[in-house]
């Protein structure tokens, strides 16, 4: 619209008289896409670290090596997972391929996505402070709240790509070692494979969205130091604490609040009919999670004194 | 966050110490700036200063006299503890979103990021700049490389940059858009002197071009090269304010006698009623009296002295300094 006109380009200066005459910070209304420009920044920013290639590389290692460990296990006939232990569905992967994919993400979801997370989102503030570039991106101005939101929303399209990638990752190796086609559920029920892969698209989504709160909570730490390596360390350690708590029985009153209790609820997709209170129980968690902690991860921001 | 009040927003005469500025024209106008670190550091105490529009401003005082604490107030990224900030006319820190688009700030060094490419980080800062238009971004970014002289380097990851380098680089990222006010502390730092030189040539370049640039510096002669008004800071304090050519003024110069013969020439001098004499190897020193001097001269010619020079030394910025602050320009402890 009028934001070109408004902006003096390079070569336009405005000369001085006309410059101190003219309303101090005459403010442009920058418009609906006023926060897109910071978010694809920062979004190949973030991508192009060779710490984020490197965690999504972990990631998808690990279906590879799931995939094939099963295949190794089962070369001689014999079942996967023999007495129920190992992931959810690590049984049926031998049987179909597209199992690998719910088995991958219930082997990467207690622990490798969430610390990916962890570090992405506990060095979002702190790793800027730390080099200091948050100062410039302060004075550029990106504002703070802008610069709040558009470092949760990078944090939650990396919660999805990893997922995906996961995801992905799982397919392509279960496609390669191992049969396609129908699949039974849990309740025993027959479905196609196309809705098979429907269920495994929207399992990744439920997957990627459970990890909504630890983003909030890395976030938040991400703003009470300086330092991304401390970001970092507390936001996983916080993950470990939590995932040993919730396997305390003493503390079962308290379990439900933590970020982890529901994630392994994913598995009631696969149910027939769909069993949804715990799925609803965890969405909500995370949304909690994320409104709590996103307030004060804003509280804290935008009051904070920046002097790095 | 310091609420302005109806009774201060009419107020017209916030231009603090210097007096000679009216404040619709001031850059930048302190009150009785404050801050107070959380440790209980007094870093900066009641500063009133007042920038004039299209000067070049020296901001100067010895390491940890408070000029990086008062940018970082004026540029919003801490909030004062007491006292107002107005830049561009708006108060600080609530008129960040509009005031810094117009601002071009180098402060405590550049700061970049490693793995990205010189072109790269100035995308990203230009990026996070809600008013820079996107349109023209590959270009604004090649002009400021241009100026900083970093073209060749663009493509270069901004890690392998040397120390000057990076220096150039965050000036760039401060020349992205035409600016009104350009807050730049200590620029020069890193720089080999050609680099320096062309700090400077840049600067009077941007100031012709109507730019107000706010210069932060320990070092007296760079501030004296370029700057046509200063302030000097000392432990927090502001010591002086006003106009360079003013400020050296305040300090007298010396009267300077060249002569192989000091001793007759200090007794001429005395008996003449000249002040403050000082026998030096070369000749005598000595405090300028307010009469004509070519009479002085001829004096010490007609008594048979050998004058070999005679005139008055200029005082600079540092003579000024010392004479204001009455002690050198050291750290405080
Ligand atoms: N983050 C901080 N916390 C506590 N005290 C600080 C902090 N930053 C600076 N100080 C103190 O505030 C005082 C002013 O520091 P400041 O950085 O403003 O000085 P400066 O004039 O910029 O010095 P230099 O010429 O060395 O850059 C110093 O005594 C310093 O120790
Ligand atoms: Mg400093």
């Amino acid at each position: 619209m009028s934001r070109a006109e408004a902006v003096p380009g390079p070569d336009t200066r405005p000369d001085l008289g006309e410059a101190v005459a003219a309303p101090a910070g005459a403010t442009r209304s920058p418009g609906l896409l006023w926060t897109f420009g910071l978010f694809r920044s920062e979004l190949a920013t973030t991508f192009r670290r060779w710490r984020t290639i490197a965690l999504l590389g972990v990631l998808a290692a690990v279906p590879i090596l799931v995939g094939v460990a099963i295949r190794i296990e089962t070369s001689d006939g014999s079942a996967a997972g023999g007495g129920g232990e190992g992931p959810a569905f690590i049984s049926q992967v031998t049987n179909n391929g597209l199992f690998l994919v719910f088995t991958a993400l219930a082997a990467t979801l207690p622990f490798f996505l969430p610390m990916a997370i962890g570090v992405i989102a506990g060095d979002a503030i702190a790793g800027e402070a730390n080099a200091g570039t948050l100062r410039y991106l302060l004075v550029a101005p990106a504002g703070r709240t802008r610069l709040l939101l558009t470092k949760y929303a990078t944090t939650m399209t990396f919660c999805l790509v990893a997922t995906l990638v996961v995801a992905v990752s799982a397919l392509t190796v279960g496609a390669l070692l191992f049969p396609l086609g129908d699949l039974t559920t849990i309740s025993g029920t027959r479905i196609s494979f196309a809705e098979g892969l429907g269920r495994a698209l929207f399992i990744a989504l439920v997957v990627a969205a459970s990890l909504v709160g630890v983003a909030a909570l890395g976030l938040f730490v991400s703003t009470l130091t300086n330092s991304g390596i401390a970001a970092m360390a507390t936001t996983v350690g916080l993950l470990i604490t939590v995932q040993i708590l919730d396997q305390i029985p003493q503390l079962h009153a308290l379990q439900p609040y933590f970020f982890s209790h529901y994630w392994l609820s994913f598995a009631d997709l696969m149910r027939e009919p769909v069993y949804w209170d715990d799925l609803v129980r965890n969405l909500g968690l995370q949304g909690l999670y994320a409104a709590v902690f996103g307030s004060a991860a804003w509280a804290r921001f935008a009051a904070k004194d920046i002097t790095v | 966050m310091e609420e302005l009040s109806a009774a201060e927003s009419d107020r017209t005469d916030d231009t603090g110490g210097a007096g000679a500025v009216p404040a619709e024209d001031a850059v930048i106008a302190t009150r009785a700036l404050t801050k107070r670190y959380r440790g209980g550091q007094l870093a900066v105490d009641g500063l009133d200063l007042t920038v004039p529009a299209g000067s070049v401003f020296g901001f100067l005082g010895p390491n940890g006299s408070g000029k990086t604490t008062t940018i970082r107030m004026l540029m919003g990224l801490i909030e004062p503890t007491s006292g107002t900030a107005r830049v561009l006319g708006r108060p600080m820190p609530r008129a960040t979103r509009a005031v810094l688009p117009q601002v071009g700030a180098l402060i405590e060094g550049p700061a970049l990021y490693g793995f990205l490419s010189g072109r790269d980080n100035l995308m990203r800062y230009d990026a996070a700049d809600p008013t820079a238009d996107p349109r023209t971004r590959r270009t604004r970014v090649a002009d400021a490389l241009d100026r900083v002289g970093l073209t060749a380097a663009a493509g270069k990851k901004a890690k392998a940059y040397s120390l000057g380098m990076k220096q150039r680089l965050g000036l760039a990222a401060a020349l992205l858009q035409s600016r009104r006010l350009l807050v730049l502390d200590e620029p020069t730092n890193g720089l080999d002197p050609q680099g320096m030189r062309e700090i400077r040539a840049l600067v009077r370049e941007l100031a012709s071009d109507g730019t107000t640039v706010f210069l932060s510096s320990h070092l007296l002669d760079e501030i004296e090269q370029v700057c046509t008004h200063a302030a000097v800071m000392a432990q927090g304090r502001l010591v002086v304010q006003g106009a360079v050519a003013d400020l050296a003024a305040g300090a007298r110069g010396r009267l300077v006698v060249t002569t192989p013969d000091p001793g007759d020439a200090a007794r001429v001098l005395k008996e003449q009623g000249v002040a403050d004499l000082v026998v030096t190897e070369t000749g005598v020193t000595a405090e300028p009296p307010d009469r004509e001097l070519a009479e002085l001269n001829a004096a010490l010619v007609t008594a048979g002295v050998r004058v070999r020079g005679f005139g008055v030394e200029r005082a600079s910025l540092e003579d000024a300094f010392v004479a204001l602050t009455g002690e050198g320009f050291d750290v405080a402890g």
